[in-house]
């Protein structure tokens, strides 16, 4: 029956139509209101007529209708005359045929991402709005993967349109100037979104695949209207590398597999493929920042048939440069531990006091548990259990926890 | 000389669902005609609650804008300028134009607009 491929329809054209509609209501909910009454009069009336030529444009229409229809509404209710005038004037001044034009697609779509990608939104509701309205993904769906209950995340959308009606955040692209901040603030959006998904920091499963996708999807959508953007195919080879691990990540019990033991026939050749492309790409885009070096020590990672094959030292410089814009903990440990395994466990030891004197590292598992493989390869054993015994107490996500106590029981074990 | 009255209050009494707020409301009229007569009145506003604000510094030449009011201890109230701007952007795009804003901070938050 056509209810499958109608839906199909829906969810592959749901974004872009949600981005043009805000555009053209002015409201996100406005949009999202009339979008859903589109929604029911396409499913009650194609089954009759069969799915038309132009489905996105009779989707629109429907929904501008409708949209118009409750603004109007509203309107008179609000004797509001100004907004009266406002969507009557651009119901004249948008024919069907116009939304259309691939032009104005992406342009409502990057409005969109922009939009729910301001700084002047909390970073938490940025990510909610983002999944929601590009992403499609329902409030229910969004609260589950970031572990907060329905109503919590509900209350975050709302207060975050709430602020964008209020204070007027404008609906626009913004300016050429303005575009590598503005972009800085969507990418990290984009790799938080995949972050949350590929390495959950709560809940019971390490993975969230549909997130990791869904960050993968936007990161798309950037760099195919922002083609010029170097750093946005940087980010798009980054994730693409690190999902293409994904399944290799975790056994079936669900359990933490690290890179050295991973079985490299698991990786998503495919997702390698296209991720060294995007990086090819990047680079010739002169692409130089923190994805960039980030997508570089995957590429790495991807090119080596086996562990024993990386290439550490040129892993270490990529760390190394990358500290001088960006010195976050994980960056800052991960350089440790790419120096441990191009000068030796000692060397990288070393690096790890260091940043532990700069207090920066105390209550993060990660800097513990890498102490702990560090000094176990020196032989010193108690020091390494007393390191894992510390990252048991900090660690939060329960995949990560049964790691690091089968690691600590096999060190027990062998005494 | 001039002097600025700063009104500080629990956001929660200053919702319209508030107990006594269409009391208070009349009360805010009466205070503003008189003081306009009298001929002290320069300016003044009610301003949207502060989950509509938007802090603004300036570091190293970089506009930082983070959700939020401003909320520092070491900072205080030192200033104001009152600004007609198209959009929040803009508005921000103005804050960060304030010398004060390379060293403190600059909120932003929107006037109350009342309809009807």
């Amino acid at each position: 029956m056509h209810t499958e491929r109608i839906a199909e329809i829906f969810r592959a054209q749901r974004g872009s139509i949600l981005a043009t509609l805000i555009r053209l209501l002015g409201d996100i909910d406005a949009a999202e209101d009339a979008l859903a009454l589109a929604f029911e009069a396409a499913l009650e009336r194609w089954q009759h007529t069969g799915i038309p030529e132009h489905p996105r444009a009779w989707l629109i229409r429907a929904a501008r209708n409708r949209g118009v229809d409750q603004i109007r509404h509203q309107a008179m209710r609000a004797r509001r005359q100004d907004e009266l005038q406002a969507s009557l004037a651009q119901e004249g001044d948008e024919p069907a045929s116009r939304d259309e034009e691939p032009v104005a697609v992406e342009d409502d779509r990057l409005r969109l991402i922009f939009t729910c990608c301001h700084p002047a939104l909390a970073v938490e509701a940025q990510v909610a709005l983002t999944l929601r309205t590009l992403g499609g993904l329902s409030t229910e769906e969004i609260a589950r993967a970031f572990l907060v209950p329905a109503a919590t995340m509900a209350q975050r959308l709302v207060r975050a349109k709430h602020k964008i009606r209020a204070a007027n955040i404008p609906y626009h692209v913004p300016a050429e100037e303005d575009l590598p901040e503005r972009l800085e603030s969507a990418m990290s959006v984009v790799y938080l979104i995949f972050n949350e998904g590929y390495t959950a920091t709560a809940g019971p499963t390490l993975l969230r695949a549909d997130l990791a996708s869904e960050a993968i999807r936007l990161a798309r959508l950037l760099c195919e209207v922002l083609p010029r953007h170097a750093e946005l195919h940087s980010l798009l080879a980054l994730l693409l590398l690190q999902d293409s691990r994904r399944l290799a990540r975790v056994n079936p019990a669900g359990d933490l597999v690290l890179l050295d033991e991973q079985d490299r026939r698991a990786w998503n050749r495919e997702q390698i493929r296209e991720g060294l492309a995007r990086l090819d790409q990047a680079l010739a885009l002169g692409a130089h920042q923190a994805y960039t070096s980030q997508a570089a020590v995957a590429a790495i990672h991807a090119r080596a048939p086996r562990p024993e094959d990386t290439d550490w030292a040129q892993i270490a410089a990529l760390y190394a440069r990358l500290r001088t814009s960006h010195d976050a903990p994980v960056i800052a440990l991960n350089h440790a531990v790419s120096v441990a395994m191009s000068e030796g466990p000692a060397a990288g030891l070393r690096m790890l006091d260091e940043q532990a004197q700069e207090g920066t590292l105390a209550s993060y598992h990660l800097f513990f548990s890498a102490r702990a493989a560090l000094l176990l390869r020196l032989g010193r054993r108690a020091e390494a259990a007393a390191a894992y015994r510390e990252a048991l107490r900090l660690v939060r996500n329960p995949a990560e926890r049964r790691f690091l106590e089968r690691k600590l029981r096999e060190l027990s074990g062998a005494t | 000389m001039q002097y600025l009255l700063l009104i500080y209050d629990n956001e929660k009494n200053l919702t319209p669902k508030a107990s006594g707020q269409a009391e208070m409301m009349a009360e805010y009229r009466e205070f503003t005609d008189g003081i306009i007569k009298s001929g002290h009145m320069r300016g003044g506003n009610a301003l949207q609650a502060t989950s509509t604000a938007t802090t603004v510094r300036v570091r190293d030449g970089k506009t930082l804008a983070t959700d939020g009011p401003f909320a520092e201890t070491k900072e205080q109230l030192g200033g104001y300028y009152l600004i007609e701007a198209e959009n929040l952007d803009d508005a921000i795009k103005i804050a960060a134009r304030i010398p004060s804003a390379r060293k403190g901070s600059i909120e932003v938050r929107p006037v109350m607009v009342f309809t009807g």
